[in-house]
């Protein structure tokens, strides 16, 4: 009984991360129709951010509220501008081209930035993984028994955060004019932009926002898993993605709940089965919801005129 | 909507170039980018010296192991012709880089047969990589030795490919039995790396090993290389309440795995193997790894005198103290003088004959005697991960 309330535990905590890459996916495939791979490495490049300030701040200062606060400002303000910069160099120009291109241009913006970083010069990190310091003082908040389950400050964090951003997303999507822009942007960017609503500054926006979520949930992984490495954007942006498809791709809550599902699921495939079975569990969960709803479980399908 | 295409073409130029540099440095006529000291890359070996042919990782991401091979032939190499040099002949090494890939250690080792003649050929560190120069080796019958790689295959690819390091399954047997003998543990979990020959071939030895010697496994759970989130295996051991958990995997793992054990109330030492031996160990497991103990093939601390000899003649060439990767080129360097100066003549069958007779031969790494499979039969060393060090336990002979 106590091993599974620490699964549990433990697959919440995992899922509340995915969630919060999978809310970047959402938003940006729900404005462009555009699936951008470079997500999970803009999230990388975030923890990288945060990993340098922290070191800056020094060890003192690392465990205050100002510090923490210090770290995740300048990893989101710094992800902020590096979207700003791949939407406007990457993504802008091949705006009117077939979609296709637009993805290949992801992929090819997620290994510049993933190999890019294993070089070892300057400011370049090199191959090998780091370890993210502690930003956080760890605290047991929740222990059954002897330890036999426990919980942890920065856990029940992660899932307050998490669920924070999904209802400021929810509110700024359908609450506000900017959200009511991204909606018309949405559904034809084209018109929207003929009705007045400045497309390419909702798009740029839109692309921000993303990004320093990622960064956001980039330190929220670090400091979970205590590693940082180059590749691990391709890693969690994979399963982020999966978790968004699971949801439904482009709906805000469903990308929450894909992503809670998906982090249970694997913990208690590793735990109960094989760690083997993780991957292979995680797809084909995906494609079992891909064949009976293949909306995604919040999604709806749109029938498309021909 | 021009502008950008520039920047990335700017940028991808950038790239290539790193690349090319990269690729290049080995084998461009410059002494002092190749690490050789004497000859120069391409052109004939100077009269009157004896070229041998070395070929590790300098760049990549097993670079650092790679400079510590070096650095330990050439110390070899350097005192040997102090000594007096060989047959009266000084030595000389053309030194390649693998950059850790397999087929450039394979093009590494067709340079150095082809075009540079050498004698014999010493390296690499990584398993995959000595596969692929001992496939070339062997079809040239050029000797070859290499100073640490351990899976069992690379020594099966024929009668001119030797080592001077303990093969995988051993370390498994050390680890089981200083666990019982030693520690007197008989509750064990294993955690291995289910994507790793490597741990894979520690972990069955360590679990047949334990359990024959009366101990019992109580779990064996996996991972995949790359993990990060090691938690819902840990929590399974738990619940089996092991006294130890024996992670045969590399450090870049074992160091999340052992904060993730101890976060989730696991306060049992790990057990590892060499892959364990990395000053990242420290940064990334923190305190968390200290009280673990994991076999290797030397201990700088170990008290014996060659190893303390060693230890001060390599700290004078190069400032810092050798690890195991130093301490087995060192050996393996060392094994091939010694062997070239017992053969008749240097053609290689003679010293591929006279490599095999190696005897006795008081390495720093344990005395090495070479069986029928070209593999040495030596003890190895268990250490205990202290703060920020390891502290030498002992040794365990097979």
């Amino acid at each position: 009984m106590s091993q599974l309330l620490q699964h549990l535990i433990n697959g919440l905590a995992a899922g509340t991360i995915y969630a919060l890459v999978a809310l970047g996916y959402t938003m940006v495939y729900g404005v462009l129709k555009l699936i951008n791979f470079a997500h999970g490495d803009v999230m990388m490049v975030g923890v990288y951010f945060g990993y340098s300030t922290a070191f800056m701040l020094g060890r003192a200062a690392r465990q205050s509220l100002w510090g923490v606060a210090l770290v995740f400002l300048a990893a989101m303000v710094g992800c902020a501008l590096l979207g700003f910069l791949i939407e406007r160099f990457a993504y802008r120009p091949l705006r009117e081209k077939p979609r296709l291109t637009a993805l290949i241009t992801a992929i090819g913006i997620s290994f510049t930035l993933s190999y890019g970083f294993q070089l070892d010069l300057g400011p370049l990190p090199g191959a090998s993984p780091r370890a993210f310091p502690q930003i956080i003082k760890p605290n047991e908040w929740f222990i059954i028994g002897d330890r036999d389950v426990v919980i942890w400050n920065w856990q029940v964090l992660s899932l307050a955060i998490a669920v924070g951003l999904m209802l400021l997303l929810q509110f700024l999507v359908f609450r506000t004019r900017f959200g009511r822009a991204m909606r018309a942007v949405s559904f034809d960017h084209r018109t929207a932009a003929l009705m007045g609503i400045p497309t390419d500054r909702i798009i740029a926006l839109t692309f921000m926002l993303s990004s320093a979520l990622a960064a956001g949930a980039g330190l929220l992984y670090a400091i979970k898993d205590t590693s940082v490495s180059p590749l691990m954007g391709l890693y969690v942006g994979l399963k982020a993605f999966v978790a968004a498809v699971i949801g439904g791709i482009g709906n805000v809550p469903g990308a929450v709940v894909g992503a809670l599902l998906l982090g249970l699921v694997e913990e208690f495939v590793v735990g109960y089965a094989a760690s083997t079975w993780r991957d292979a569990v995680a797809f084909g969960f995906l494609i079992l919801v891909l064949l009976v709803k293949p909306g995604g479980l919040f999604g709806r399908v749109a029938a498309e005129k021909v | 909507m021009r502008r950008p295409v520039p920047l990335v073409l700017a940028a991808l130029l950038l790239g290539a170039l790193a690349c090319e540099k990269k690729a290049q440095a080995p084998s461009a006529p410059n002494p002092g980018a190749s690490g050789a000291p004497s000859a120069a890359g391409g052109a004939p070996a100077p009269a009157g010296t004896l070229l041998l042919g070395v070929a590790t990782a300098l760049t990549g991401g097993q670079a650092t192991f790679g400079i510590s091979t070096r650095n330990g032939i050439e110390l070899a190499i350097a005192e040997a012709n102090e000594a007096g040099g060989v047959k009266g002949q000084k030595l000389a090494t053309r030194v390649y880089d693998t950059q850790g890939k397999p087929e450039e250690a394979a093009s590494a080792v067709t340079r150095l047969i082809n075009q540079d003649h050498v004698a014999l050929i010493l390296g690499d560190v990584a398993s995959s990589n000595s596969l692929a120069m001992a496939e070339k080796a062997q079809a040239a019958k050029v000797p070859m030795i290499t100073p640490s790689s351990t899976n069992p295959d690379v020594t099966k690819k024929g009668d001119y490919i030797f080592r001077v390091c303990f093969i995988d399954p051993f370390q498994g047997f050390v680890m089981a039995k200083f666990a019982r003998e030693n520690l007197k543990l008989s509750k064990v979990a294993v955690l291995k790396d289910n994507r790793s020959a490597y741990s894979e071939g520690l972990a069955d030895v360590f679990v047949r090993k334990f359990t024959e010697m009366g101990g019992k496994v109580v779990a064996t759970e996996s991972y995949s290389q790359g993990d990060t989130d090691y938690r819902a295996q840990l929590t399974a051991i738990k619940k089996q309440k092991p006294d130890a958990i024996y992670v045969p995997g590399y450090y870049s793992e074992v160091g999340i795995i052992a904060r993730q054990a101890r976060e989730l109330g696991l306060n049992v030492p790990l057990m590892g193997g060499d892959g364990w031996d990395s000053e990242k160990l420290f940064e990334l497991g923190g305190s968390a790894v200290e009280g673990s103990y994991f076999s290797n093939h030397y201990s700088s601390q170990d008290p014996n005198e060659r190893v303390q000899k060693f230890v001060q003649a390599y700290k004078a060439k190069y400032g810092g103290v050798p690890d195991a990767l130093a301490a087995l080129a060192y050996d393996a360097a060392r094994v091939a003088v010694d062997a070239i100066k017992r053969a008749p003549d240097t053609k290689p069958a003679s010293l591929r004959d006279a490599i095999g007779q190696t005897k006795d031969f008081a390495g720093v790494a344990g005395t090495i005697t070479l069986d029928e499979n070209r593999n040495p039969v030596k003890s190895a060393a268990v250490l205990k991960v202290g703060d920020g060090t390891y502290e030498f336990v002992t040794t365990v002979a097979p």
